[in-house]
């Protein structure tokens, strides 16, 4: 079946730019991979090719720009060397306390570990799981049409994807410690193509964090996408946290599906690359669902965040909260853009939206875009956005314990951004988070 | 596209000015939907062409660089895409070609009350002003169509030195003031309907106010359409100069129409340092018309521009009044009422750009959306760079009051800096059932209770406005209240 995503609605008209440079060298298909997704593959290749650069006049792309992400600068990553290898093994610290851990070097695995899985828990690389579970990815893989602006990244994703991590956690299985994956580019304007899939059973649990990080080598590029499929009754937890090099682009595309009385919790976090894209969308399909979608970003120098959300709201009783937490410095930007949308008959929902900007410095540009289109009976929603420097209150009172200008400002930034990180409920990836939060602003000040 | 038939420049249509009015002549199905039989003297036929410009410049008598003003505007107009990439796709049922775009009774402006003509003092009769309060309308000018019928500036405003004016007679005996801010605050090119509006604009307000002048009484407007296809397209033009004060009033209701009918106005307010200026809008068109108004004021040094705005009728409003804030200390601020019925959408909100070191603007807005009438809330916030203590608050709420009830919020908030503050909220609700109840329990209609619901959750901007207003307001919320229950 071919995806949605790539449905006339959602493309956008002209002008025309299709240029791809040395992307639009075709991806050699994977031989072992079935007949239907290499259908999938090449369809999706076409689609790439004829699909439009997102122009500035396409209200997804709004205060954006997706020539931010140079296609024609960057080529498919290439195998990496033994050398490279050891030096991304060396590099990934990583949680102590996990259930499995993956590590990929240019969209190739080179190391995992399972042995922390309960049995009966799939945990297998994106290229196992094309041979062992079809089902699962007929079923799900990339079902979701690409909403927020990105249907021609997402097509390039399809036709290049080889690595990634698919994880199927059974009824009633709990899986403790988080699942932990890395994603290392590595090389000259290297394009990876990272996929992270994971349904849950009824009522089982499971925690997924995925690193995007960068070796070496010039202005790499992640096109990652993850699918998150929460069963009814279960609980899912996804982070995302992307630390590539200043120079790279970054671009992450979730889509969560919650299911009756399922808890989905998506989390971004945005360190790295000089342009930072994220595209979330979260489906309440059941009643009683319930999605908490937060994220963190730091932006420093002449770095861009962008973030793009959706909450849909399908069925009744459901709970959506949303809560973005930016920290600017230098001449950075953000841009915040979400959007609730009630179906109708989706009535006795809660949905809230809320953004807030802290601007570090006098350059530093945070624009907010919340919005809410409401179509529905017995409704609670609201959003809030907010921008603003660090208040004076809050610097005198740290100030008047004898801290210096500076530490208290650092201060207050962590805390400003601690406060989402702990909605996470891991305190190790807490610790190594706040650790990553302030070696950065040690060089943002 | 239909160009100016010959017929019409040649024979106008006069009809008998004696009017009789028997009061059978006015169908009256709802109030507020009511027609008085049509007598127009010009006319300038249907569709918009160059040969429509010269013929609207020739009837207006108007000056050589009014009239070529009017034709850069149309080739604008004619160039620029309808906006529907962001905007309802609604727009796209707007036939230019079927419009008329000029059409005046050739009524002299009048000087008392007792001049205006028995139908026009109907239209008021409906609006619910009363006989006492009407004589104290000190300062109406009442347009029938797009020309003034009535004119009467009260002793005491004129001898202060304020000009009160149709546009018209603005641009013709003022030049020196008219020209030097016309078309300056809302550029010619903002968007396709400014454009329309440039190029066939006749009516509307030119009102200048003196250094130090205060204006106690407010200034009103009310007009209406009364002909079929026939789009209205004032254009006001507020000066008020350093230290000056005004408030201005525009209310408006429109009998009921077969076809479309189209309303693009552009209104434009400049308060030089330390100056204010209000302007209040009900807007009640009737629920065919296309309300595409472009409205926006600079506020220079100290000066405050307040918009406050209503609007219950018309098919599709499109109106985001905006506030420039060029001099220091500036304010701006939009207090907005929505209410949308079934067939209708309020499609409305703010613009807020802050060009000097601490200015405030403010935007509070509360829209009602009944049966399956929809709002929409589309506010723009803009700080830019290298300005410090600028604030912006914004606070949009939403009434959803049957389950097939819609609202949209679409903010957009630019900060630079950090120097800045500002917030957005916006909430969405309803009207609980125990807050119903309770109020049945006291002996009120369902209706009854609903209605006073929803003049509660606005009550604190009904106080805004005038009190006439204020009033009429209510009146007309009751109004479109009934039979949105049960």
């Amino acid at each position: 079946m071919l995806p949605t995503a790539l449905s006339a609605s959602t493309m956008p008209s002209a002008p025309t730019d299709t240029s791809t440079g040395l992307l639009a060298i075709t991806p050699t298909l994977n031989t072992n991979a079935p007949d239907w997704f290499a259908t999938r593959s090449s369809a999706a290749w076409a689609d790439f090719q004829s699909l439009p650069i997102p122009s500035l006049k396409d209200e997804n792309w709004r205060y954006s720009n997706a020539k931010k992400i140079e296609l024609a600068e960057h080529s498919p990553a290439k195998a990496p060397t033994p050398a490279e290898i050891q030096a991304a093994l060396s590099a990934t610290e990583g949680l102590k306390e996990r259930a499995a851990r993956f590590v990929f070097v240019n969209d190739t695995l080179v190391e995992s570990d399972t042995s922390g899985l309960p049995s009966g828990v799939v945990c297998v690389t994106f290229e196992e799981a094309l041979k062992a579970h079809v089902d699962v990815l007929q079923q799900h893989f990339m079902k979701g049409e690409q909403a927020l602006g990105s249907s021609k990244f997402a097509a390039l994703h399809l036709a290049h994807v080889k690595a990634g991590t698919v994880i199927i956690v059974p009824k009633n299985v709990v899986i403790e410690k988080p699942v932990e994956i890395f994603h290392w580019v590595v090389g000259d304007h290297a394009a990876i193509f990272p996929h992270t899939l994971v349904v849950t059973g009824d009522n089982s649990e499971v925690s997924v964090v995925d690193h995007y990080r960068s070796l070496e080598g010039e202005g790499g590029l992640s096109i990652a996408i993850a699918d998150l499929i929460g069963g009814s009754g279960s609980k899912v937890t996804y982070a995302a946290c992307q630390e590539l090099a200043d120079d790279a682009q970054a671009l992450h595309l979730s889509s969560i599906t919650a299911g009756r009385d399922a808890s989905v919790k998506s989390f971004q976090v945005q360190l790295g690359a000089s342009f930072s894209r994220s595209e979330s969308v979260s489906d309440l399909v059941g009643q009683g669902a319930r999605s908490d979608m937060l994220s963190v970003s730091l932006p420093i120098g002449d770095q861009i965040v962008d973030q793009r959300t959706l909450q849909r709201h399908k069925a009744p009783h459901a709970t959506s909260d949303l809560l973005y937490k930016n920290a600017l410095y230098g001449t950075s930007r953000s841009i915040f853009s979400g959007l609730i949308i009630f179906d109708e008959g989706a009535h006795y929902t809660e949905a809230y939206q809320t953004c807030r900007n802290l601007l570090n410095s006098n350059e530093a540009e945070a624009t907010s875009l919340p919005g809410l289109e409401i179509n529905a009976d017995q409704v609670k929603c609201s959003h809030g956005a907010t921008s603003g420097p660090i208040s004076d209150e809050e610097l005198f009172y740290l100030k008047a314990r004898g801290i210096s200008d500076s530490e208290s400002r650092k201060l207050i930034i962590e805390g400003f951004l601690a406060g989402v990180v702990e909605r996470f409920g891991n305190s190790e990836l807490l610790d190594t988070l706040v650790a990553r939060i302030d070696e950065k602003l040690e060089r943002a000040v | 596209m239909v160009s100016a038939p010959d017929s019409t420049l040649e024979l106008p249509k006069v009809e008998s000015s004696a009017l009789e009015n028997d009061i059978s002549d006015i169908k009256v199905d709802n109030i507020g939907d009511f027609t008085f039989p049509e007598r127009n003297k010009y006319d300038s036929g249907f569709g918009i062409t160059s040969k429509t410009i010269d013929y609207i410049s020739d009837v207006k008598d108007d000056p050589d660089w009014v009239r070529e003003f009017r034709h850069k505007a149309l080739k604008i107009f004619l160039d620029k895409p309808t906006p529907t990439n962001w905007a309802t796709k609604d727009l796209e049922n707007i036939k230019f070609d079927e419009f008329r775009y000029y059409l005046s009774d050739g009524q002299k402006p009048k000087r008392s009350w007792d001049d205006v003509p028995e139908d026009i003092k109907k239209t008021f009769d409906r609006l619910g002003i009363p006989e006492q309060e009407r004589k104290f309308l000190a300062g109406v000018e009442a347009q029938y169509d797009s020309e003034a019928a009535y004119s009467n500036i009260k002793a005491s405003v004129s001898e202060q030195g304020v000009i009160f004016v149709n546009s018209s007679e603005g641009l013709k005996e003022h030049p020196e003031i008219f020209k030097k801010w016309f078309g300056k605050v809302i550029p010619t090119g903002d968007n396709k309907y400014s454009a329309l509006n440039s190029a066939v604009f006749s009516g509307g307000s030119f009102i200048y106010v003196p250094p130090g002048v205060k204006v106690k009484h407010p200034l009103q407007a009310y007009f209406r359409i009364n002909s079929e296809q026939f789009g209205q397209f004032e254009r006001t033009l507020i000066i008020a100069d350093e230290g000056a004060e005004v408030m201005y009033m525009e209310g408006c209701t429109a009998p009921k129409f077969e076809t479309a009918t189209l309303h693009s106005a552009v209104v434009e307010l400049v308060a030089l340092k330390g100056a204010k200026i209000q302007y209040v809008t009900v807007q009640n068109w009737s629920s065919n018309v296309f309300n595409l108004v472009t409205k926006r004021g600079i506020a220079m040094e100290d000066a405050e521009v307040r918009w406050i705005d209503c609007n219950i009728g018309s098919r599709l409003t499109m109106k985001y009044p905006g506030v420039i804030m060029k001099g220091k200390r500036a304010r701006g601020e939009v207090i907005s009422i929505a209410l949308a019925n079934s067939g209708q959408h309020q499609d409305t909100g703010a613009k807020m750009v802050h060009a000097a070191d601490d200015t405030t603007s403010n935007v509070i807005s509360k829209s009602i959306s009944i049966g399956e009438g929809r709002s929409t809330y589309r506010g723009l916030v803009h700080i830019p760079k290298h300005l410090k203590g600028c604030k912006n608050n914004t606070e949009c709420d939403a009434l959803l009051i049957n389950s097939s009830s819609r609202t949209d919020t679409y903010p957009a908030i630019s900060v630079r800096g950090n120097q800045h503050a500002t917030q957005h909220e916006a909430s969405v609700s309803q009207v609980s059932a125990d807050q119903i109840f309770y109020l049945m329990q006291r002996g009120l209609t369902e209706a009854e209770a609903m209605s006073l619901s929803v003049n509660g959750f606005i009550n604190d901007l009904v106080k805004e406005f005038p009190m006439e207003y204020s009033v009429e307001l209510k009146r007309l919320i009751d109004l479109e209240m009934e039979g949105s229950v049960g």
